[in-house]
């Protein structure tokens, strides 16, 4: 955009250098290091569903293959984070610090998932501001006033409400079929949601090299919740035959 | 020894990209006022990179019955200075029991960007609102709280685009022998959708539905127009 | 006898600026870069041939270029290429092979294998270390069969029975994964690489407009241009045509021109020439 360039910024964060150099500034920046790739959400005709492979990984290598990334906020409300697991951790006992000091209050009133993803915001936001972000990205799936809801949010504090969502690769992979089905049908029942999930994450799994072949699906309806897995995908490599060298 | 130190050390700050606490979520807004109407306009997609985060995000909000403002850029910025915008307006409402007015509104804007010149939120306001005396006008603003009361404005990824049309239909600006009729709130939507309609062609971060929201002095209105998907 | 041999002018690229541009670009000058298409583009092999499809949205930073460029580009009577990356780029690797690929042709008196092609690319490719910035898919039917290839900047390749590239190659591979199936008929082909296509042009900002799709059979080429338009443009609904007299005269100036003619008449008598 244009007006970036106008504007004087005495800081530059595009090149940090000036500020790195200095040795009395502490360096608060950090890359993620074990992370967790995609997760995809819908919201079809009376729920949400989420799902997230089971693989942590240390760079390229598969470094824990049992770690579960779903969580249950409240009797309402799902979360599904991907991104790096450190900063996953630490935010499930802030997340669930809020949750008892919301039960605390015991006023019978559970926390709505939008109410859940702005608060959210605000602990993504804050700590952007801080240039020190939590590297994640959140899905916030539950029912909201007996509809269903989905959100998202990335480390910046960024939010979008939308009836599907794919966060990682699966923004780039998933979300072109989720996009195309909804349109086709955009009143989706469980069982196609639950099809359609599957069938994106077997796709994840063909192309996203930090994916893995085992996943959690958990499904949020107004009768409650379904957890579901680890399903394991058993993948059709048939198309090995037709590929033989290079040229 | 020193110099294979300095060296490593270079070659580490070189591969490591620094975060970028900004982002550009791109969107168009346009907005005009009339002698007793004011109109303003955004597309509804929210994107990142090359990717579409929404089709469906209207980058509107309503802060009182006189007033609406746009607000596009960065999205994380756009949430959080909407969201205190929202709650300055609520105290002010709470502590002298009318709605704060447009001219008051304008200011504080700028002050609350201007709180933030050193590291500024990432994005291109523009205000519209009806002022004491029934007129609309149009506030725009830089990043760090430059403020321009006008007739018309163009902001967002679109803007440089579409202010030069703009200027030459509403101001009639290099026209001649043109008879000069006071602009009609009919005629700026039509203006507003036909210059969208055009973004949507050449701009990459503009498309997907365009929400019109018009405020004159008996009625609040709001329409949604379907623009390509591309 | 002695003579002078005239030095030979050096084929290829030129390199006399770099030097001066390094030091300009030191000194706080920003060189301009080459025009990137963010683009979709596919290709399949079907039952009888290979079919190439592609998006035809140029851009230039945000901004689009050229609503509805043309991305496959002619190689010989029997091979299409599929151009993304850097438009110049793309567009020069292929007609340069293209004209050694018709003199190939003309010297062997037969047609032109695919892999051929391939190799021409991919090494041409290689040499300039991923600076000509074309990335590639290859089809063509030959006296072999069908082949379709992938070609990267750098020079690598793979040989593959369906494949994507550009910034959209992700959501058409998407599609790729989820509905390809071996044997395809033409029809099933076409549109299975229409719908890739589409899930580039409206997934990904790069891409957009048309969908383009080229047929390569064994003995016949079939360029649909546009295959489906997926995106109308948007009713104007204002009129914008100007009155005469709305821009303004500043100034006029009249040039007298002195016109001389003359008239050239065949005169045919019937017998010079036979054209029978």
């Amino acid at each position: 955009m244009n007006f970036y360039n106008s504007v004087n910024f005495p800081i530059n964060f595009n090149n940090h250098q000036d500020i790195s150099e200095s040795s009395d500034i502490i360096k608060h920046f950090h890359t993620p290091i074990t992370t967790a790739t995609s997760v995809l959400g819908i919201a079809f005709n009376n729920g949400v569903i989420i799902s997230a492979d089971i693989l942590g990984s240390y760079g390229s290598l598969a470094r824990f293959k049992n770690f579960s990334r779903i969580l249950q906020a409240n009797k309402n409300t799902l979360l599904g984070v991907g991104g790096d697991i450190a900063d996953f951790q630490y935010l499930k006992e802030l997340i669930q610090g809020k949750m008892i000091g919301e039960e605390c209050l015991e006023d019978d009133i559970p926390l709505k998932p939008a109410s859940l993803l702005c608060w959210l915001t605000r602990v993504m936001y804050n700590r952007r501001s801080k240039i020190d972000p939590l590297w994640n990205n959140i899905l916030v799936a539950g029912i909201q006033d007996g509809k269903p809801y989905l959100g998202f949010i990335d480390k910046l504090g960024t939010a979008v409400e939308d009836k599907l969502i794919a966060t990682g690769y699966g923004a780039y992979i998933a979300i072109p079929l989720l996009r195309d089905a909804l349109e086709k049908k955009p009143d989706l029942n469980k069982q196609e949601a639950e099809e359609l999930m599957k069938k994106c994450m077997e796709i994840l799994y063909y192309r996203d090299a930090r994916s893995f072949n085992k996943y959690e699906l958990a499904i949020l309806t107004t009768e409650g919740t379904e957890f579901k897995g680890p399903i394991e995908i058993k993948a059709n490599w048939s198309i090995s035959n037709d590929v033989c060298g290079y040229e | 020894m020193i110099l294979a130190n300095t060296e490593s050390n270079s070659s580490l700050k070189s591969h490591n990209t620094r975060f970028n606490p900004y982002d550009d979520n791109g969107g168009s807004i346009v907005a005009i006022g009339g002698d007793d109407f004011v109109v303003i306009a955004s597309d509804t997609r929210l994107s990142t990179g090359f990717s579409i985060y929404s089709r469906n995000q209207s980058k509107l909000f309503k802060l009182s019955k006189k007033s609406i403002l746009g607000s596009s850029g960065c999205w994380c910025d756009t949430l959080t200075l909407t969201r205190l915008l929202n709650a300055r307006m609520q105290m002010y409402l709470h502590e002298h029991n009318k709605e704060m007015n447009t001219p008051a509104l304008a200011q504080m804007l700028s002050t609350m960007l201007y709180y933030k010149r050193f590291f500024p939120y990432y994005v291109s306001n523009i205000l519209a609102g009806i002022e004491s005396d029934g007129s609309g006008w149009i506030y725009s603003y830089d990043p760090i709280g430059n403020v321009e009361k006008c007739k018309f404005r163009a902001g967002g990824s679109s803007g440089v685009l579409l202010q030069p049309l703009l200027d030459n239909q509403i101001m009639l600006s290099n026209l001649q022998n043109i008879d000069e009729q006071p602009l009609s709130l009919e005629k700026a939507i039509k203006i507003i959708q036909d210059v969208f309609t055009s973004a949507a062609e050449r701009d990459i971060y503009t498309g997907d539905e365009i929400r019109i929201m018009s405020i004159t002095a008996d009625c609040f209105k709001e329409e949604k127009i379907q623009m390509r998907k591309d | 006898m002695l003579s002078t041999t005239k030095k030979l002018e050096n084929t290829g690229f030129s390199f006399d600026n770099c030097l001066r541009n390094r030091f300009l670009e030191k000194n706080g000058f920003i060189s301009p870069k080459g025009k990137k298409t963010g683009t979709t583009i596919a290709g399949v092999i079907f039952k009888d041939g290979v079919v190439l499809g592609s998006d035809t949205r140029a851009t230039d930073d945000t901004i689009v270029a050229d609503k509805n460029c043309e991305k496959i580009h002619y190689l010989n009577k029997n091979m299409y290429c599929c151009g993304a990356g850097t438009a110049a780029d793309t567009f020069q690797v292929t007609s340069m092979v293209s004209s050694n690929l018709e003199l190939h042709r003309l010297n062997s008196g037969r047609p032109v294998p695919v892999i051929v092609a391939c190799r021409m690319l991919k090494q041409m490719l290689f040499r300039y270390q991923g600076y000509v910035g074309a990335a590639l898919i290859l089809g063509g039917v030959d006296n072999t069969g069908s082949h379709l290839y992938c070609i990267y900047p750098h020079g690598s390749s793979d040989r593959l029975p369906y494949t994507t590239m550009g910034s959209g190659s992700l959501a058409a591979m998407a599609v790729f994964e989820s509905k390809w199936k071996p044997d395809l008929s033409e029809n099933e082909a076409k549109e299975l690489v229409k719908d890739a296509i589409a899930a580039g042009i409206f997934n990904d900002l790069g891409s957009g407009s048309n969908v383009d799709i080229c047929v390569i059979r064994k003995d016949s080429v079939e360029y649909i241009r546009p295959y489906e338009c997926l995106n109308e443009k948007g009713i104007k609904r204002g009129n914008y045509k100007y009155k005469k007299g709305s821009t303004a005269l500043l100034q006029s100036h009249t040039i007298a021109l002195h016109l001389e003619e003359e008239i050239i008449q065949t005169i045919n008598d019937g017998s010079s020439m036979d054209t029978s």
